[in-house]
């Protein structure tokens, strides 16, 4: 399966070099921050996460895109979805391994990691991200792979492989929901601290993952002869407005809980993502901009997708959903995380932007998981579409096959007339030669007109008894071997009847 | 070819090694066979008398935050970001900003209040650590191991004052002059007060106490005859952010 990944065309190669130079890139600039330290990012001890948390948060509700997919295909048989599955599953994959790597530069010591591993401690939330991040990672690249190697053999699905499936449902759930504990379970930062945490990651999740799903497909579409089927689109496409719309519902609730109650503590963390905050005459409002950005492209593009005429509009649904993904970027990434450390637990207002190695080493990682998802989503492409072109090949033969036999059949039936041996090409001339010369009504034609059995002649050498097809090569023959002029090959070639 | 007189040095020198990590081994263990302190019976706590502190003139005051950076190894940076803090000054609206308002009396305005660990009772921090590199001690004392530390800096999304420092770049460079009685920390770990817990050990007060003239107190809370204790138990003291039922250790009197 894995030979699918390294048949490409021009393109494919183009955009393959063109993630690896950006990963060379976010490589480099990891050794940087590794040789120096994490001084090299933006952060500070107010603002201890930044970019990458904010990224790792987001991909984590990208890794929905596999669940949204997986749970219609195999909970409801639905079948529209089954072509996508596999793709959306890789998607989902690359997502979790991006999630990890940017845990992974975002750590102190990264030569340590194993700890986790190694003494872990139950109650801490991050324990059980890693856990179910790992697991969710495991569990779809092995159910993709194997949905895959099922395909290609035209095997039905077995039943580990079914019972994987089943796990990987609520496995999907699991990793939002953690992740969502992972901020809203810290008493200490109000901005986090709200039980509606959970589900607007889960709302964020459903809208960013299949969004993202959506492009992925129209792109496959534009680019390679796989055809995901409209149907599966237009179906996720759907998904994706009722969850952006959910998630705005979510946005709006939260923001009148915190201003309508105006509590002091909950209040200035959205005061500073809103509107900035003022300390004497300096002004702090670096994400004002970004926020309300966020804002109304999540407000237009929920619009856009609510209207099923627009939906349904390859263009628009493109643009629609890469709307809906910069929106849920920007407010489910560094949107999130970034506000809750402003203002600082002491009350002061030190603000966060991210430097240009911090930002090299997170397109680096994203064109990481770019990678891995084209290289998966090539193999699934690969074997989805050779079934498809074999089925076509099969056609394409049987109907040749078919025209042949026609034609031979038109050929082979001769008519003849059996008063007086006459051979017709069919049976009309047949019947009218009949009527004319032998007073035969025409609808009583076929007593006089039979078909013809088909006259195979052949030729044989009188000389030497050997057969040929025609009598050119018989003549051909007798002059080679036995010196008959052609003009005289009579002499030697005579027509003999088959059998 | 190893010769006779090579393979005597060698067997000497290998013996020699094996006594040297045999005494160092007993030491270790006789630290951890006999606690210096009777962990069950204690509970350590600090009160700041804010007034009092406050009167002390500027350059002792300063001496209290700058022998703890002494003896801990802490290094100053020169960006802002990259600082590394035990205890450094506050003012009373940052450190109990739901007690502050504008008819406060203008004295309160103006006060200097030292911050360091309030060691909780129910420390959000330790909870959160994913590999045990941050616990509370059975005398209260909320600790860190520099070597179990990945730097995943989750305790500092969790305390919710502050209180945690992260090493951004590699310290010992920037450490003015090195304690060799004490440890110092690599790039990418976490860092804390300890209430000083290796002088509690020798039978000491913590650095900042012994250096604040009398203005901080620090004592077992267990104990009713306490210094703390009998403080706490006929003053008026506030501490931060009660409301979020951390339950701190570091009382301030006004």
């Amino acid at each position: 399966m894995i030979e699918y990944a390294l048949r490409g065309g021009r393109y494919y190669w183009t955009w393959i070099a063109i993630l690896i130079a950006v990963i060379a890139v976010g490589g480099a600039s990891y050794y940087y921050q590794y040789q120096n330290g994490l001084t090299v990012t933006g952060m500070s001890k107010e603002v201890s996460w930044g970019l990458y948390i904010g990224n790792f948060t987001f991909l984590v509700g990208v890794a929905a895109s596999a669940v949204i997919v997986v749970l219609p295909a195999y909970l409801y048989d639905y079948k529209r979805f089954k072509n996508v599955t596999a793709i959306g599953e890789f998607l989902g994959a690359s997502a979790v391994v991006m999630c990890i790597l940017f845990i992974f530069v975002d750590l102190g010591r990264p030569d340590r990691v194993l700890n986790v591993v190694l003494n872990p401690r139950p109650n801490s939330v991050m324990f059980y991200d890693f856990i179910v991040l790992s697991g969710y990672f495991l569990l779809n690249i092995i159910i993709a792979w194997s949905v895959l190697a099922a395909k290609e053999k035209s095997k039905g699905y077995s039943t580990w492989l079914k019972i994987l499936i089943y796990i990987a449902i609520p496995w999907a759930i699991s990793i939002h929901t953690v992740t969502a504990f992972l901020y809203g379970g810290l008493v200490g930062r109000a901005f986090w601290n709200t039980a509606l945490m959970a589900p607007r990651f889960l709302a964020g999740a459903f809208a960013s993952g299949p969004s993202l799903l959506i492009l992925s497909l129209l792109v496959i579409r534009r680019f390679t002869n796989f055809d995901p089927g409209y149907d599966a689109i237009k179906k996720i496409s759907e998904i994706v407005a009722f969850a952006m719309v959910t998630n705005l519902f979510m946005i709006g609730a939260e923001l009148f809980t915190v201003f309508y109650s105006a509590q002091p503590h909950h209040l200035e963390y959205f005061v500073y993502l809103l509107f900035g905050l003022k300390e004497g005459a300096m002004y702090y409002g670096k994400f004002v901009p970004w926020i309300w950005t966020s804002l109304i492209l999540g407000i237009v593009s929920a619009i856009m997708l609510i209207i099923p005429k627009v939906r349904n509009t390859p263009r628009y649904l493109a643009i629609a959903c890469g709307l809906v993904f910069i929106s849920i970027w920007m407010e489910k990434g560094i949107g999130l995380i970034v506000p809750g450390y402003i203002p600082s637990q002491v009350g002061t207002v030190v603000e966060y932007w991210p430097t240009i190695p911090e930002s090299f080493i997170s397109l680096g990682v994203w064109a990481g998981g770019m990678l891995m998802f084209t290289l998966l989503a090539k193999v699934a492409i690969g074997v989805l579409t050779e079934g498809v072109v074999e089925e076509e090949e099969v056609e394409e033969e049987e109907v040749e096959e078919l025209e042949e036999e026609l034609e031979e059949v038109v050929e082979e039936k001769e008519y003849r007339c059996e008063l007086c041996d006459a051979v017709f090409k069919n049976i009309d001339e047949c019947c009218e030669h009949a009527e004319k010369e032998h007073k035969i009504a025409k609808a009583s034609c076929d007593m006089a007109c039979v078909e013809a059995e088909p006259t195979a002649k052949q030729y044989k050498c009188e000389l030497c008894d050997a057969i040929f097809d025609n009598v050119d090569e018989c003549c051909e023959h007798a002059e080679k071997e036995h010196k008959i002029a052609k003009a005289s090959c009579d002499m030697a070639c005579v027509e003999v009847d088959e059998e | 070819m190893i010769t006779r007189r090579r393979f005597l040095i060698m067997a000497g020198s290998a013996l020699s090694a094996i006594a040297l990590t045999a005494t160092q081994a007993e030491k270790v263990l006789a630290a951890f066979a006999q606690p210096a302190i009777d962990q069950k019976n204690v509970k350590w706590g600090m009160v700041i008398d804010l007034r009092k502190f406050n009167e002390l003139p500027q350059r002792k005051r300063r001496r209290v935050y700058e022998v703890c950076k002494e003896i801990h190894n802490i290094p100053v940076f020169p960006n802002p970001k990259d600082r590394v803090e035990w205890i450094w000054a506050s003012d009373f609206e940052h450190t109990f900003p739901e007690q502050f308002n504008e008819y406060f009396e203008e004295q309160f305005k103006w006060l200097e209040v030292p911050v360091l660990c309030n060691h909780c009772e129910n420390p959000p921090c330790t909870k959160v650590c994913p590999t045990n590199a941050t616990w509370k001690r059975e005398d209260g004392i909320v600790t860190m191991d520099y070597h179990r530390c990945i730097g995943c800096r989750y305790c500092m999304a969790a305390c919710p004052y502050g209180m945690r420092s992260f090493n951004w770049r590699d310290p010992r460079p920037y450490i003015k002059k090195i304690n060799t009685t004490y440890h110092t920390r690599t790039k990418g770990v976490v860092e804390k007060c300890t209430f000083c817990v290796e002088r509690l050990e020798k039978g000491m007060e913590p650095a900042c106490v012994e250096a604040s003239e009398g203005t901080f107190m620090f004592g077992n809370l267990k104990a009713m005859e306490s210094e703390v204790s009998k403080i706490l138990r006929e003053h008026f003291f506030l501490r931060r952010k009660v409301e979020l039922g951390t339950e701190p250790k570091l009382y301030y009197l006004l």
